[in-house]
């Protein structure tokens, strides 16, 4: 079996390996195989994985990239994932790269989808729109003619459609890999010493990148591994990291909040790996089980209309009790409109629920840690020192 | 018909020119604001919406008041008290690097929520979450139910990506039209909805709507009758604000395109603040809104470089308008849902990629200039590679100016007028270039 330190070094070699070899080299061992690139938050990975693609998440360069011919294409004034992504594609690390998904999450994902069609037209882009209406005979028709139209595009990219049985085994491969997933995590809010925040978001990423039974097969071994091993406890506290669901923040900055004293015990990192937060049936119309598993069993982000007040935020206050965390942090993407704009409702209910937060900023390629690590360790001591009074 | 500039040296805004359709807006936008403010006192309801997505037809059917959030931040930039208002905001927990019209709005309201009459805007009744190309908006609202406890009413538009509106898409908007939007506005207004109302509205959008293409589209001719940038702003006041479907916008458009018609018949160019424009040395055409915190000064660097507006994409935002559509009173609920897909910020990057090259070539352009807001992402974002689209697609210069909305920190003039000059300059090194090649 292998070790939590192998397992993590195959998981930050993938997360470092800015051409996607691994991907490469999946497409390169059939012939008919091909890959379908996505960008945060939500795509439904079992339809491209129905039609014997892999589905490539796609989350910008990261700290490592070097962007050159991204920034001719934004303004300063623009979050960095957009222009990591073009350095990317321009770049030609994602040229064995078959089509492009860019979600509906923000303004400027919208329009990079536009952008792709023109840089890249050989290429099959597509916006892909969720709905903000949750009844399933108003927002679940249009969603699942939208699905429909998805699994078309796709079976006609294979060149053979994507029949509703394929559809099934991928609706149970990742019902499987969310179940190992949600084990996860809840592996780390009763332990988060054992599971290191910056190896679980390692383990999450790797899940981009890979197929998701070699996934699934490396988060099993990952909790086998890691339930046997012992670890040093920290006096560290507990919090929930939120606001990070799209542009992903340095590895050093996850590894900083715990070295300052926060052990982070639930986040919204790479939510594409949970989004769904029940098992989708595996009987019955899978794009209409697709469908409703979106309306009704789905994470809640700030790219996520909330209907009712009253329920606006709870989802946070609900991740704090569910995993006895102690604070919140609040990490936004520098311009990140989605996230900024929601974090004084959030923080409102916080404050309602007694619940101590702090905010800051960030880039994927934010370099300095130090300020932050002063703030995250300062938040730890008062919440240490203070918590309960 | 005679010319219809007036100028009146006492009147409040003393040495401003202004057309006579300027001034009969002026009085239409006031008496609405009028009638807002004393919504509490007539025992009338309110409801806020978005100038694009704006169902102003349907709000009307239940005798509901419009009061655009977007429309009031305009005024307080135009006003310069924006500027505090979104210190205000940002002095409350919101970041800096958001929509200043979100922060105006929000800091007007903590500021005692002021309107341009000097009398306080009164809470809204509902809030009518329509919105079309933007994300923001989504946001915006949930903050002002946040602190108004009102209603809120999504209509979800999906955007245009691949440059069709699909059955699909027009289904899903009915049906949130006729199961949640309309039975939710005759519930908060009291009111039952009569589709034969909302025809009627329809059909005085449409007459309203040809007449302000035809008052858009005069900009064809040399010289432009109409800036239809700095201009044009108020010319689609009334339609993409609180008129569209009243006789009050038939009337105004009429009484638009008449003066309009006026001066192209006359061969004159546009008024401007300080008067005739003059000699129309250059023909461009603008991409991106305004700023309204400098908005006069703005405008004069162009005029003063004999610089006309032909076109602009700011002027759809509230309804694309140019290429048919027009709002169908035989359709009504489909014609609201295929309004809502149809505005400039709703259209895929290669759709407006595409209207802009257009727009270059069918008005005459001399080129592209993009005016970029720093807090507008909906616009902002992918407007460099639209630059060289354009570029390449027409073979006229194009440029890139910098500033925001309503926050007048982004406003530098010296650097605007600099692009600019520098960008007129290109404009004739072409023409010379042009010139020796025939």
């Amino acid at each position: 079996m292998p070790t939590t330190s192998e397992i993590i070094a195959h998981a930050t070699q993938l997360f470092e390996d800015l051409s996607f070899n691994a991907a490469r080299e999946w497409k390169a061992a059939k012939p008919e195989r091909k890959v379908v690139g996505y960008l945060p938050v939500y795509v439904p990975r079992e339809i491209i994985h129905a039609g014997d693609m892999l589905p490539l998440g796609v989350v910008g360069g990261g700290d490592q990239l070097e962007v050159i011919h991204g920034d001719a294409y934004y303004q300063s004034y623009i979050c960095r994932i957009p222009r990591s992504t073009v350095e990317l594609g321009v770049s030609g690390r994602l040229d064995f790269v078959d089509g492009m998904l860019f979600p509906s999450i923000c303004d400027v994902i919208r329009n990079l989808s536009g952008m792709w069609k023109i840089m890249f037209p050989h290429v099959y882009a597509r916006y892909f729109d969720v709905p903000q209406n949750y009844r399933d005979e108003i927002g679940g028709n249009y969603y699942t003619q939208e699905l429909a139209e998805l699994r078309h595009d796709l079976g006609t990219i294979r060149g053979k459609p994507i029949t509703d049985e394929e559809l099934c085994n991928s609706i149970a491969a990742y019902n499987e890999n969310r179940r190992l997933v949600r084990e996860l995590y809840t592996f780390r809010a009763e332990r988060p010493w054992q599971a290191p925040a910056a190896e679980v978001f390692l383990l999450m990423r790797a899940g981009l990148v890979i197929s998701v039974e070699q996934h699934s097969e490396m988060l099993r071994d990952y909790l086998a591994a890691a339930g046997a091993e012992e670890r040093p406890r920290r006096d560290n506290c507990r919090i929930v990291l939120t606001g990070v669901f799209c542009e992903q923040p340095p590895l050093n900055l996850i590894k900083s909040l715990e070295l300052a004293g926060c052990y982070v015990v639930d986040d919204d990192l790479l939510l594409v790996t949970r989004w769904l937060t029940a098992d989708v049936p595996t009987d019955g119309d899978p794009l209409q089980n697709l469908a409703r598993a979106f309306l009704h069993h789905s994470e809640s982000t700030a790219a996520k209309y909330e209907p009712d007040l009253k329920e606006k935020g709870q989802h946070l206050v609900r991740a704090v009790k569910r995993t006895n965390a102690e604070g919140v942090i609040f990490a936004c993407p520098s311009f990140c409109d989605p996230a900024l704009l929601d974090r004084p409702m959030l923080q409102h209910v916080l404050a309602e629920a007694g619940i101590p937060y702090i905010a800051f900023k960030y880039a994927e390629n934010s370099g300095q840690m130090q300020p932050i690590r002063e703030q995250a360790g300062t938040f730890a001591d008062s919440i240490k020192l203070w918590s309960g009074q | 018909m005679t010319a219809t500039k007036i100028v009146t040296p006492k009147a409040a805004a003393k040495d401003v020119e202004k057309d006579l359709s300027m001034r009969k807006q002026k009085a239409m936008m006031a008496a609405h604001y009028d009638r807002i403010t004393s919504a509490p006192e007539t025992g009338s309801k309110t409801c806020c919406t978005f100038v694009p997505g704006n169902l102003n037809e349907l709000i009307m059917c239940f005798d509901l008041l419009n009061n655009l959030p977007e429309v009031n931040a305009i005024q307080a930039g135009l006003r310069r008290a924006s500027g505090n208002f979104v210190l205000e905001a940002e002095k409350i927990g919101h970041s800096e690097d958001v929509c200043t019209y979100v922060k105006s709005d929000i800091g007007m309201a903590a500021k005692g929520n002021i309107a341009p009459n000097g009398k306080k805007f009164p809470d809204p009744d509902v809030l009518l979450l329509s919105y079309t190309g933007c994300f923001t908006f989504m946001k915006w609202f949930e903050l002002l139910r946040e602190q108004y406890k009102c209603e809120t009413i999504m209509l979800h538009t999906p955007y245009m990506a691949d440059g069709k509106v699909t059955p699909n898409m027009i289904e899903y908007m009915v049906k949130q039209l006729k199961e949640e939007v309309i039975p939710k506005l005759e519930r908060i207004s009291g009111v039952k909805f009569d589709i034969d109302r909302l025809r009627e509205s329809l059909k005085q959008s449409a007459k309203a709507e040809d007449d302000l293409v035809r008052v858009l589209q005069a900009a064809k001719a040399k010289p432009s009758p109409i800036d239809a940038y700095f201009g044009g702003i108020y010319y689609i006041g009334p339609i993409f604000g609180a008129f569209r479907g009243t006789e009050d916008a038939v009337d105004y458009y009429r009484f638009l395109r008449e003066e309009v018609e006026a001066r192209l018949a006359a061969g004159q160019g546009p008024v401007t603040p300080d008067g005739d424009m003059g000699e129309e040395k250059y023909r461009l055409v603008v991409e991106g809104p305004p700023n309204y915190t400098n908005f006069r000064q703005f405008w004069k660097m162009f005029y003063e470089e004999g610089a006309v507006v032909v076109a602009s994409s700011y002027t759809k935002v509230g309804g694309v308008y140019d290429f048919g559509f027009r709002h169908d009173p035989d359709k009504p609920l489909e014609t609201l849902a295929e309004y809502c897909l149809g505005v400039y910020t709703n259209r895929s990057l290669p759709m407006r990629i595409e209207m802009l090259t257009n727009y270059v070539n069918e008005y005459q352009a001399d080129g592209l200039l993009i005016n970029s807001i720093k807090s507008c992402n909906s616009f902002s974002a992918g407007q460099l590679l639209i630059m060289r689209e354009v570029e390449k697609r027409t073979g006229k210069p194009a440029a890139f100016v910098e500033s925001d909305l309503v926050d007048p920190r982004y406003f530098s003039a010296a650097n605007i007028k600099n692009r600019l000059e520098s960008y007129l300059q290109m404009v004739e090194q072409k023409r010379a270039g042009g010139r020796a090649a025939a």
